[in-house]
């Protein structure tokens, strides 16, 4: 069977993906543009004999380098092998979608036009004529809907065949002054029997534009010398004729121009203005004074929704690990092998497998966001807060996220489609203190603020966590990500509701590669851990205990301090523990014995292990909760105010956990800004506790 | 006259765009350009961020980015 490939392409929110699934029983493979972190998908389906393989770029509004999408749209077209590109269009607003279509015609390439939400245009009224656009253009434009599955042969139709012929010359006819120039242009290329795969016309606009690969090619090429002189003579006419020496500039008012042409020729307008749903719905959502509560109210829902039904669910998980890994121990029995597969490998990959319920709740809630074309409201009402701080205003969903879970707030910033914007957010998501960090919080309130205190003081630590987080933002973005402001313009979609299957596909892609990825990096990380607090063994002391426990067996009470003794003992002389005496040094200044420092660095791994931790290390046994008064007394015999005062600090800024921290990864792209976010979260929690470590001592002492 | 100091509801056409040339291109492909009748639909409360139309293109632009574009009445 002859294999078809096709360049999916279009502005975003156009229904391309949607479109895809009307035309044949789709088979999605999902991935990753190499090295960044926009999705890839690719669909393969087989009709009228042929196999039809289809690549679904990002939606883009043109081909620039401005956002990650853009970019791989524009790099995927550029260098990458497709047969032709299918050009999906709004038609309910056509001149616009018109813009991207005639940079596509542009590259000199089989291309098809699918004038989608054919229905909507039509209750509209806004009529093309397709014959006519197709003439014009010079390529094949069909009529469709996927919504109401009409079009979908003809364009299948209209792909084979034109995917038969050969590649249309090219059939754009610019200004008269321009194509004056692409005239000279062509003509000297043609009397130096220039060769090349592409018409000389592309190349002629490309050199126009100053396009920087084009002249790559032709700057090692004899033909430059000559051909210079001649460039600068074009230019200084363009400059002349258009006032202006912008010539990427001079380009897109051509291409316009030639857009609003193709629509003044082809498209009828029944104008009606009837005031549009969207309008009435905008009336309320962006209302000057209500837009907001209702925001609010809306994020605080999903916000519930996520982390309390998402509970319900992460019990049964929980139960099903715990059920796992007993079952295993049993199974192999008390060996080192099933210490590994059970409390290393099981558990680790258990404690991700538990976030999946927030994960798919709240991808859902933010699918629905975004589909229905709610986000961007939500950021037009919250940019010019988020802005002071150097932040975007769609920064909101990953940092609110950021309070239940870093994991899904991490891969929340997507919404994002600037790369410096995404990354100054995930840089400061870690602030916003994650639910696991709670258990520590309440440890601690609990056993230095009086009972009635207590909840305020709570609410204080995150209220302060996300403050902090923002001038962090802020103080970022004067140093490190410094530099010219992104332009803000954002489209406002038209209110559209989402269909089941497209909300079903975002969210399972979204779970699916959670559960992949991450899981692969925590079965590993998982095991480095469980071998770094189970070893070097120690042998001799299990020994020695052992005895010590057979002869106190009667008195439980015994038996269970000398077990503690054990433990404490072993994981003092453990990898971990060495690493901890090891490094009591850099957490002398805050006022922290070894102890904490083992608690703050198994808390890597994840920030429940921290309490259990403490519970082990302060002589406790291994069952710890926050409800434990006895562990809260113990703490507060053992360590001052201030030094609980900068713990705070410090667990509510350092490090993320583990999980979390494979995530950060992997949406910022590098090894490089993991590495970044190690020094900036612990050289931040450093600093901050010892300032409040010395505070609080002037003041308390 | 500079596009901000049009109210809520009035339309205006684009005589002239003075910006970089990042923004220009962003403008540009969303139909902000010379020529086009652009409606402003909406300020945010703080007055920081604006809300304009062109055709059928909604879309939010912050009002430091609305200096740039001058309109004629």
């Amino acid at each position: 069977m002859k294999t078809i490939k096709i360049a999916l392409v279009g502005q975003p929110n156009v229904g391309k993906s949607f479109l895809i699934n009307a035309m044949g029983d789709v088979k999605l493979r999902v991935g990753n543009f190499s090295g960044v972190t926009v999705e890839k998908t690719t669909i393969h389906f087989s009709r009228d004999g042929y196999e039809f393989e289809v690549t679904d770029l990002p939606g883009s509004y043109s081909l620039t380098d401005y956002t990650t999408e853009e970019r791989v749209t524009k790099n995927f077209l550029d260098d990458s092998d497709y047969d032709l590109i299918l050009n999906v269009l709004d038609s309910t607003n056509i001149e616009r979608n018109l813009y991207l279509s005639m940079e596509l015609l542009a590259l000199d390439k089989k291309v098809v036009i699918a004038l989608n939400m054919q229905d909507e245009a039509l209750k509209e009224g806004v009529q093309i004529n397709a014959k006519q656009l197709s003439k014009l253009l010079g390529v094949e434009c069909i009529h469709t809907s996927a919504l109401e599955k009409t079009g979908i042969d003809e364009l299948i139709e209209a792909i084979i065949k034109t995917h038969q012929q050969p590649t249309q010359p090219f059939h754009l006819q610019y200004s008269d002054a321009y194509e004056e120039e692409i005239n000279k242009i062509t003509a000297f290329l043609q009397d130096k029997h220039y060769q090349s795969d592409s018409q000389l016309k592309t190349i002629a606009i490309k050199l126009l534009r100053q396009d920087t690969s084009i002249y790559r090619t032709f700057h090692g090429q004899p033909i430059w010398t000559e051909l210079q002189p001649l460039l600068n003579k074009s230019y200084q006419h363009l400059y002349l004729h258009y006032q202006s020496k912008d010539l990427d500039g001079i380009f897109h008012d051509e291409k316009n121009a030639l857009a609003k042409g193709a629509v003044a020729e082809s498209v009828k307008f029944d104008n009606t203005q009837s005031v549009s749903l969207t309008d009435k719905i905008d009336a309320v959502l962006t209302h000057q004074f209500f837009g907001l509560p209702i925001f609010l109210f809306l994020m605080w829902g999903l916000f519930q929704i996520t982390f309390e039904w998402g509970s319900i669910p992460m019990g049964w998980i929980d139960a099903f690990f715990a059920m796992l890994i007993d079952g295993t121990k049993s199974f192999l029995g008390d060996t080192e092998l099933a210490s590994v597969i059970a409390d290393g490998a099981i558990a680790g990959v258990g404690a991700v497998v538990l976030f999946l319920p927030n994960i798919i709740i709240l991808f859902t809630g933010i699918a629905l966001l975004e589909s229905t074309g709610y986000m961007s409201r939500a950021a037009f009402l919250l940019d010019g807060f988020f802005h002071k701080f150097g932040l975007h205003g769609k920064s909101f969903v990953p940092l609110v996220s950021g309070f239940g879970c870093s994991v899904p707030a991490y891969m929340a910033a997507r919404v994002l489609k600037n790369d410096r914007d995404r990354l100054l957010t995930l840089y400061i998501i870690g602030f916003m203190s994650c639910g696991a960090k709670l258990p520590v919080y309440v440890l601690i309130v609990g056993a230095f603020v009086a009972e009635q205190q207590a909840g305020n003081m709570l609410f204080a630590i995150y209220i302060f966590g996300a403050l902090l987080g923002v001038f962090a933002a802020k103080l970022l973005k004067i140093t490190v990500f410094k530099g010219e402001d992104e332009p803000f313009v954002m489209e406002m979609p038209k209110y559209r509701l989402p269909t089941l299957k497209l909300l079903y596909h975002t969210v399972s892609e979204k779970a699916f590669m959670y559960l992949k990825k991450a899981g692969t990096y925590i079965l590993l990380a998982s095991v480095l851990i469980w071998f770094a607090s189970n070893y070097p063994k120690q042998a001799e002391m299990d020994a020695h205990y052992a005895s010590k426990i057979e002869q106190v067996a009667t008195d439980e009470k015994k038996v269970n301090a000398l077990k503690n003794e054990l433990a404490l003992y072993k994981l003092e002389h453990s990898y971990l523990g060495i690493i901890g005496h090891a490094s009591e040094p850099f957490f002398a200044p805050l006022g922290f014995d070894w102890r904490m420092a083992v608690a703050l660095e198994a808390g890597l791994a994840a920030k429940e292990v921290i309490v259990a931790t403490m519970g082990v290390l302060y002589g406790l046994g291994n069952q710890q909760d926050q409800q434990s008064a006895s562990l809260a007394d113990k703490l507060k015999a053992n360590i001052s105010l201030p030094t609980a005062i900068a713990f705070t600090l410090f667990v509510m800024i350092y490090f993320p956990c583990l999980a979390a921290s494979m995530v950060f990864r992997r949406e910022a792209g590098s090894w490089k800004h993991w590495g970044y976010l190690f020094v900036f979260t612990t050289g931040t929690a450093w600093t901050l506790a010892f300032i409040a470590f010395n505070i609080a001592r002037v003041i308390f002492s | 006259m500079r596009l901000s100091t049009l109210k809520k509801g009035q339309s205006a056409r684009i005589t002239a765009i003075h910006a970089e040339k990042e923004l220009k291109h962003r403008f540009n492909s969303f139909g902000v350009i010379k020529g086009a009748t652009i409606t402003v639909e909406r300020y945010t409360l703080g007055r920081k961020t604006m809300e304009i139309r062109i055709n059928k293109t909604r879309m939010a632009i912050r009002l430091s980015e609305a200096e740039t574009i001058e309109i004629g009445v």
